[in-house]
């Protein structure tokens, strides 16, 4: 019952995703095989092949794979399954990435696609949140293979000291249907979101840009945190679409998420309540965030925030 | 060009969904329905490429039973031209959507679907991709801007390290984001002449597609509560907390 991983990376390195879902795949149990498709790739392989549990990575490099768009990666991926290896699950991080790829494989293949599962029950019967997170559906695929994406922070990290064997694999068909004119990525020296251990997250109750990054970077400095934010603080363009948290933004589940001027809709919830302690700052006490939140400090966050920083000089 | 604006009716994203004690599901019954918010940013899309001149006709499409029928009113009422219902009872899910789409745009020869990225009730996020693998188009997910010109969209998407912009030929498949645009509200004149607008109402087996579900839902159960912790007084029990009792930092 082999199982086929698909790597997320930039060529030159793995992103820790991949690492997630090779864990979700070892609860499936099976030999697992992990895909790196991109352009000058090795890094990437060589990566993912000291991820311990993996038993083999196939690379396929071309420069097809470059701009890792959906439509070649996912024809690639097909041919991979409808191959000899006789792969009975298909499992990708829940990234944009993985969103973006995997539901085209599925329909290639006719099967449905299990999102975001949270759990494994069985190798047939997986957890999935529904409805923002607030409820969980347990459900079963009667297909003959399983195409998944994985919440990220709901499978620890599989550790390193794997040897698997890399392995080139012929590419698939380049479709030319999609061409890449650029990314704008956002540089950062804090912890990439997804896999922080703390989390400072502001909301509209900053009420501009410039309190947000006056006041949130300071605090995130002195914690190591990564900078997370509400959705209505990325509307106001405080900060880039890729800092929002929520069911529709990243889902993290730090050790310390902090909310600042956050009022705690549902959606945002959805995001972060898993984090393991949450802490609120809000002038409102009424705040929804308040019910969710381990440490609540009601009051005016421009004085508390510059309190909290220097408290932890 | 005709646009093709897959949309679905939804809990309302106000409402705080109940699971039902049985575990069979999530309680609908005198819920408040809505259209699925992403969806709105798609008719509004669309209505925008027509108003445009790039598009001559919007057409709305949903799936489920005659219930869906007001969100194509509301559709309609926002400006789509006309609306098509596929009825069934059958529970739908993203792949039995993806190929009654499919069917739908070989009768309309539709050039362009815009669909929201996921519906806010199953989370799923998959219906847009599946029908553009099942078209073999080309599909822009998340999209924050879209361009028409020449036969070829240009859209910024929203990815996880921040924004790509991609381009392609039409007909593609583009699943809005948040941040595409912002929605209009429906006025009142428009509300009444949405009644008049045709909707034609379809089953699956007109379309010669097999919607049985493939996944099957064994339980439906709240998730573990989160319960409210303390209110401290000041930053510095804040602080101690944080190192003495949860020892986070």
């Amino acid at each position: 019952m082999p199982i086929l991983v698909i790597a997320e990376h930039d060529s030159a390195g793995l992103k820790a995703a991949t690492a997630h879902a090779v864990t979700a795949a070892a609860r499936i149990g099976g030999e697992i095989h992990v895909l790196v498709a991109g352009s000058a790739c090795s890094g990437a392989a060589q990566a993912a092949a000291r991820i311990a549990g993996v038993a083999k990575v196939l690379v396929a490099d071309a420069a097809h794979y470059a701009a890792q768009l959906a439509e070649n990666e996912a024809a690639l991926v097909v041919q991979l399954v409808q191959g000899n290896a006789g792969y009975t699950h298909v499992l990708a991080p829940a990234t944009t990435h993985g969103r973006n790829m995997l539901p085209r494989v599925a329909a290639l293949l006719d099967v449905a696609q299990i999102s975001d599962i949270v759990a494994v029950e069985a190798p047939d019967t997986f957890v999935r949140p529904i409805y923002a997170g607030n409820a969980l559906a347990t459900v079963k695929s009667t297909d003959a293979v399983k195409v998944i994406t994985v919440r990220t922070t709901a499978f620890d990290a599989a550790g390193q000291g794997g040897a698997a064997a890399v392995e080139a694999v012929a590419a698939g068909p380049d479709l030319g249907l999609t061409k890449l004119v650029g990314r704008e990525l956002t540089e950062s020296a804090r912890p990439e979101l997804a896999a922080a251990k703390v989390v400072v997250s502001g909301g509209r109750g900053l009420a501009s840009s410039e309190n947000y990054h006056r006041l949130l970077e300071p605090l995130a400095d002195r914690l190591g945190a990564a900078l997370g934010a509400s959705r209505a603080a990325v509307d106001a363009g405080f900060v880039p679409n890729d800092c929002q948290v929520g069911q529709t933004g990243k889902i993290v589940a730090p050790q310390l998420y902090i909310a600042i001027g956050i009022s705690g809709a549902i959606q945002h919830l959805a995001g972060m309540r898993d984090s393991q302690v949450i802490v609120a700052i809000n002038r409102d006490a009424e705040a929804p965030i308040f019910q969710v939140a381990d440490y609540g400090l009601v009051g005016d966050l421009f004085k508390l925030v510059p309190e909290l920083t220097e408290a932890l000089g | 060009m005709k646009i093709l604006v897959p949309v679905k009716r939804v809990i309302d994203y106000n409402v705080r969904v109940r699971v039902k004690a049985d575990g069979s599901g999530v309680d609908l019954a005198n819920v408040k329905m809505a259209m699925n918010p992403f969806d709105e940013i798609a008719v509004e899309e669309a209505l925008r490429l027509r108003e445009a001149g790039l598009a001559s006709e919007v057409v709305a499409f949903s799936a489920g039973t005659a219930a869906s029928q007001e969100t194509l009113r509301t559709a309609m009422a926002l400006g789509a031209d006309r609306a098509i219902l596929v009825e069934t009872a059958v529970e739908l899910q993203p792949l039995a959507v993806a190929k009654l789409l499919a069917a739908i745009v070989a009768r309309e020869a539709s050039r362009l679907v815009i669909l929201g990225k996921q519906a806010i009730d199953d989370d799923a996020g998959q219906t847009g991709q599946m029908l553009a693998a099942l078209l073999g188009w080309p599909q822009a997910t998340f999209a924050s801007k879209v361009a028409i010109a020449d036969g070829r969209a240009t859209v910024k998407r929203e990815i996880d390290g921040g924004i790509e912009t991609l381009e392609m030929p039409l007909p593609a498949v583009v699943t809005t984001d948040l941040r595409l645009n912002e929605p209009r509200y429906a006025t009142l004149p428009n509300i009444m002449k949405a009644k008049k607008k045709p909707l034609e109402v379809l089953t699956p087996a007109d379309l010669g597609v097999d919607v049985t579900p493939r996944l099957q839902t064994l339980m439906v159960a709240e998730p573990p509560p989160r319960h409210a912790g303390i209110r401290v007084a000041d930053v510095a029990e804040l602080v101690a907390k944080l190192k003495n009792e949860a020892k986070v930092i």
